[in-house]
């Protein structure tokens, strides 16, 4: 879509399907090597984007790159309409990083993992609340590990963890969901479970999916065949739900708990 | 038995008893972030400047915390230099430390150099300033850890995470260095340069075999810690013996029960 049109479109309807990330010629190498050329992109919110690509096209980097961790050295990121640099509001970005990149025997149970995605700018010098602590019990009870809650987190399985690490991203309500490979190395059916829930978040809630996979047959299954958009090695495959009650920002653990 | 009251175990006790929260404490950090290695480190730098405070006349264990602070800096941007490999810019900066304590306590040779009270350390002669010292360390060290408790956490566990929930991941690390230099400049002199990392290192390594959780880690570490250097103060001044090296030692006695603790366990 080009610029003055994604304007327009949200000039034209305050506060629903925004722009939620907008790449402009993003480009990015390591010792000469090109990683990211030239990629523009743009995800509205309760877009659902599944980003696909070969190893080694520059999916993660981009990722990392959205959420802060990497400067582009070409180009330009915005998020909720802010440039990236001055983006404040990092509480609405929930971020599930690939799996495995944490150390299986590090002391911590599943509830402090959990709380932990509340650990923000926001909660600096500041204490937990009851209301944290029945956030937290919450997003468990959404994710349907309220029983897991003390144990170890490196004594559960690759689904168990996978779904630990999506209830630390929801902790905090996020207006966006960016998801790094959450699929891989757990099993077909657990796979299917994980990605029944994501949908599910997906067509009821307010919440806009960035998804980094490369099982195409399940990101087909739901985004449609063709990519949107396709930017060097990189697809994005969009899926747009707008037949939504309505556009209000609710509570999305206590309705996601209401239907569970 | 008399040695038990003497004003100079008292102190050491005091000593002890201070340091055996801070060191266990910042180690749990340094083991979990793969960091272990950084205590004996920073020691040996902290070595070079204690031998330059002695040749300049300067409180040798200030000098030895001003390099202290500036290894762990050096190590920081060596780490970042060398992301995947850690502990090379350990190693780098060890053996630079090393050389220049070598370096140093030789050209210091006509001074009265007492090269051993640091290496194993003398906790028996500590005089009022040291106390003084370890006590503003174990109350900086333990404000920083308390109100930054929740952080801490999230920053050893996952960084990235850290990160992208917008926390100044740069400050808690610059903050983390300067702690851990604080408490090994200040622990040299109980347990010695050369085992100031088994204070860091063991309980962490013993609560990682019995913790659950993170709180329990965290607690944990500072028993171990100080059931360790008590009663190895004790039965170091009733038998007569090394202070540091029966700390250290019941350490390593510590761990083995723990480690056959969990596998009968498990069995």
């Amino acid at each position: 879509m080009s610029m003055n049109a994604g304007l327009l479109q949200s000039q034209q309807q305050p506060g629903c399907h925004q722009e939620i990330i907008r790449l402009d010629n993003i480009s990015f190498s390591v010792d000469s090597q090109t990683i990211l050329s030239d990629v523009s992109f743009t995800i509205k919110e309760r877009d659902f984007v599944g980003l696909i690509g070969s190893n080694g096209a520059g999916k993660t980097t981009l990722l990392r790159m959205i959420v802060g961790l990497i400067r582009p050295q070409q180009g330009a990121i915005s998020l909720f309409g802010i440039p990236s640099g001055q983006f404040k509001d990092w509480n609405h970005i929930g971020y599930v990083p690939q799996r495995n990149h944490f150390n299986p025997l590090f002391p911590a149970t599943v509830r402090e993992v959990v709380l932990s995605g509340l650990y923000g700018r926001k909660k600096l010098f500041k204490r937990l609340s009851k209301e944290d602590v029945s956030r937290c019990e919450d997003a468990l009870g959404a994710l349907k590990i309220q029983d897991l809650g003390d144990k170890r987190i490196g004594a559960l399985s690759g689904g168990q963890q996978q779904r630990v690490f999506l209830a630390r991203a929801l902790i905090n309500n996020p207006k966006l969901l960016i998801l790094d490979e959450p699929l891989s190395g757990i099993d077909i059916e657990t796979q299917q479970s994980f990605f029944h829930l994501i949908k599910h978040m997906h067509q009821r809630h307010n919440i806009t999916f960035l998804m980094v996979s490369h099982d195409m047959d399940m990101v087909r299954s739901y985004l449609g065949q063709e990519p949107k958009e396709k930017c060097g090695k990189l697809s994005f495959y969009v899926r747009h739900s707008h037949d939504l009650e309505d556009c209000d920002g609710t509570d999305l653990l206590h309705s996601l708990r209401k239907e569970g | 038995m008399d040695i038990l009251t003497a004003e100079f175990f008292q102190r050491a006790l005091i000593g002890g008893a201070l340091i055996a929260v801070t060191a266990p404490l910042m180690g749990l950090f340094l083991v979990l972030r793969r960091l272990a290695m950084i205590g004996d480190t920073l020691a040996h730098v902290s070595i070079a400047g204690v031998a330059l405070g002695f040749l300049i006349n300067v409180y040798p264990v200030a000098v030895g915390l001003v390099f202290a602070i500036l290894a762990s800096f050096a190590i920081e941007v060596l780490r970042r230099t060398y992301r995947t490999y850690a502990e090379l810019s350990i190693a780098i900066i060890m053996s630079g430390g090393i050389a220049l304590a070598s370096l140093l306590f030789t050209m210091g040779k006509g001074f009265n150099l007492n090269v051993s009270s640091y290496l194993f350390g003398s906790i028996y002669t500590l005089d009022s300033t040291d106390l003084a010292v370890i006590a503003g360390v174990t109350v900086i060290v333990l404000t920083m850890v308390l109100i930054n408790k929740k952080e801490l956490f999230l920053l050893t566990f996952d960084e990235d995470a850290a990160a992208v929930s917008g926390l100044p991941v740069k400050y808690f690390n610059i903050m983390l260095s300067i702690l851990t230099a604080l408490v090994i400049s200040a622990s040299i002199k109980i347990v010695g340069a050369l085992l100031v990392s088994a204070l860091l290192t063991i309980p962490a390594a013993c609560s990682l075999t019995l913790s659950r959780s993170f709180k329990q880690a965290v607690i944990l570490v500072v028993v171990i810690g100080e059931a360790a250097v008590l009663a190895g103060l004790w039965m170091a001044g009733i038998w007569n013996l090394a202070p540091g090296g029966t700390i250290v030692l019941l350490l390593i006695g510590i761990l083995a029960v723990s480690i056959l603790g969990t596998q009968i366990r498990r069995a």
